[in-house]
């Protein structure tokens, strides 16, 4: 049997680890293991070279060492800005006010509730947080985004209270790859700032955004931007998995989530992990060096891509805008057939992409990315995503679009849905439930 | 064949019967029947929108009730296309069964001719016995003989929302194992007496028993 080069194009998911920071790492697992809060040499070592790679870090995006906080990857930084932000403002206000012992999380049913900004298509690192706060009493707003993927910045600056302490939102999507005007909405955070009479202090409200599938492709200097928090994580840039990062601007407060020894200025204890660490910084000084000419390189890829499998293949739709989006996402919706199943087959064929189906989901819940778009829920079950990444070539997408139109075909005749490529009404499971089957909306109500 | 979820990392083991019936389904209808009356009957279960969908085709040998032919057509993942063709497969091998020997297969059989399905997967061996109880309804509507239609009796648990019992049902066999996970999707009982409570507790229980225990 002729053993088939697996094509890989899910790098949104992961990216394979560069044999540059693999490396990198390499002295650092059994030859140099010390403690980085050592006083000795072992431990001076270990604590030279993490100084060392927060500096590289810091440098590439415009900021100071000691604003980078390391954590163990995309999700603890998201969880670390939103709770810290949200706890810290909270517990503030209830200190110098209510001069109470600071209570965890809201206990007072008189005291202001903080507000939070967020909108429907983060990442669950981001959403599931904020769904918990919005449970506990905190006050969150969940913004639309437009058809095309991308928040307004109009619609943030509609949405800021006295009482919002915190605006999180993700500087390009995991699913469709649509980027969003990060500064635009800055400017407009500041402006708002500096119109006074903030509830919980003239600080607020802080701007987080977690760029985590930014990192290979766009700028992610923090004054460019004008964030106050930014997440990103190595696991996507060809660096180790476990490992990330959370930049946070001097002065910012926010209250650790895990705390013990008091590493990392007491903002995230822990033992630091040296060859994790040393593996996220030559990762990230590698992509951000070469994400220009993967951008160019990349570009009129996935341009081709999309452009060859809307040709070849009858009902298909893109999902997000055409060109305000990473160069490596394709994620379109090939209608009629059910996501996983198309992934299985293509699987079995050698290459490996994902879908935004529900099937895939732990909830069962179809992709609330796409769903967040307007699409009914039938596009988001057939919503594919293909992530092209460094090893990605054009051989490689001629072989996917040769295998994928015949592949799609043989799903639609086992399928028994036609859909009406332009239906534009948004529709819900009930709508289209059999006689006596009732179906439950499965969506979540972000009200 | 393991499928791993992105978000959890939870595997989900397909059998080699259920890869077999998924990458070779059986008793697939090509294309549809272009005349209404090419099969006998006709019965069709979900939607696109909530991500499964299957519509089935029967054909009945009078005299002897036994299933010739059953046909089928699914959109959804790939335990729900093997469910239906091993389902399908099992009622009309061997001559094919009775209908009323067929109404009698119920979705763990299903699952044991699979050699099993993920937890969450299960629902996608219910949706093909039902699809077969609204086929066989419609054979029974279509000769006449009404009072042989099985009838899913549904009761009301939650009178303020309308949610009954086969609401609970469902939201276990889509994986809901406590009374959180299944308020979770359809908010029955929240606020609600004790009694009340008391009563989709047990419902939750029993379900959880007869589809996982």
């Amino acid at each position: 049997m002729e053993i088939m080069k697996r094509i890989y194009l899910d790098h949104a998911a992961t990216t394979p680890p560069d044999l540059r920071v693999k490396h990198a790492m390499d002295p650092f697992w059994s030859d140099n293991f010390g403690n980085a809060g050592g006083l000795y040499e072992e431990g001076r070592l270990a604590k030279d070279v993490m100084q060392k790679s927060r500096e590289t870090i810091a440098k590439l995006i415009g900021a100071k060492p000691d604003e980078i906080i390391f954590t163990s990857g995309g999700t603890e930084s998201d969880n670390l800005a939103i709770f810290g932000i949200s706890v810290s403002a909270q517990q503030n206000f209830s200190r110098l006010t209510l001069s109470a012992g600071a209570p965890t999380r809201i206990q007072n049913s008189a005291a202001p509730r903080p507000h939070i900004i967020t909108t429907k298509f983060e990442h669950h690192a981001v959403l599931t947080p904020c769904e918990q706060l919005a449970r506990e009493g905190f006050d969150v707003t969940f913004l639309d985004v437009g058809e095309d993927g991308i928040v307004n910045p109009e619609d943030v600056r509609k949405v800021l209270r006295p009482e919002t302490v915190l605006v999180s939102i993700m500087y390009a999507n995991n699913e469709i790859g649509t980027i969003q005007p990060i500064a635009e909405i800055s400017k407009i955070i500041k402006e708002f700032r500096m119109s006074g009479g903030k509830t919980f202090g003239k600080q607020y409200p802080y701007f987080h955004t977690d760029a985590c599938q930014a990192a290979g492709y766009l700028d992610l200097n923090v004054n460019n931007l004008g964030v106050d928090l930014m997440t990103v994580n190595a696991s996507k840039i060809y660096g180790p998995k476990g490992v990330g990062f959370l930049y946070k601007k001097t002065g910012v407060k926010i209250k650790p989530q895990i705390i013990g020894g008091g590493q990392e200025t007491r903002m995230r204890s822990g033992t630091e992990n040296i060859p994790l660490i040393v593996g996220m910084a030559k990762a990230f000084e590698i992509a951000q060096a070469e994400r220009e000419f993967e951008t160019d390189r990349l570009t009129p890829l996935r341009n081709y891509f999309i452009e060859q499998v809307m040709k070849k293949i009858p009902k298909v739709v893109l999902n997000g805008h055409a060109v305000k989006r990473l160069p490596n996402n394709i994620n379109v919706s090939i209608l009629d057939i059910e996501g996983e199943a198309l992934v299985l087959y293509m699987d079995a064929k050698g290459i490996s992409f994902s879908t935004g189906s529900a099937c895939t989901s732990e909830s069962l819940d179809p992709s609330h990315v796409i769903l967040a778009l307007g699409k009914p829920y039938e596009f988001a079950h057939s919503s594919m995503r293909f992530t092209m990444g460094r090893s990605t070539t054009k051989e490689e997408l001629d072989k996917v679009l040769e295998v994928l139109p015949a592949t799609v075909e043989w799903l639609r005749k086992v399928s028994p849905v036609s859909i009406d490529m332009n239906a534009k009404s948004m529709s819900h499971p009930e709508a289209f439930a059999g006689e006596n089957l009732r179906v439950k909306a499965k969506a979540k109500s972000y009200k | 064949m393991d499928v791993i979820n992105q978000y959890t990392g939870e595997k989900w083991y397909y059998t080699d019967i259920v890869k077999d019936h998924f990458f070779h389904p059986r008793n697939l209808l090509m294309e549809k029947p272009k005349n209404e009356n090419e099969f006998d009957a006709r019965g069709m279960v979900g939607s696109p929108a909530c991500g499964d969908m299957l519509e089935m085709w029967m054909k009945v040998d009078k005299a002897t009730e036994r299933i010739k032919e059953l046909k089928w057509k699914t959109f959804g993942c790939a335990s729900a296309i093997a469910a239906t063709s091993i389902y399908s497969v099992m009622m009309t091998e061997n001559d094919g069964l009775t209908l009323n020997e067929a109404l009698k297969v119920r979705p763990q059989d299903v699952m044991k001719r699979l050699g099993g399905l993920p937890n969450r997967k299960i629902h996608c061996s219910v949706l093909a016995d039902k699809a077969f109880q609204k086929t066989a309804n419609d054979y029974f509507r279509k000769t006449g003989q009404n009072s042989r239609m099985v009838i899913e009796g549904a009761r009301v648990i939650d009178p303020r929302l309308n949610i009954t019992d086969k609401d609970i049902e469902e939201a276990v066999l889509e994986g809901a194992q406590t009374l959180e996970d299944v308020q979770k999707k359809l908010k029955v009982g929240v606020g609600a007496s004790q009694e009340l409570v008391t009563e989709i507790e047990q419902l939750i229980r029993f379900y959880t028993e007869k589809y996982y225990g």
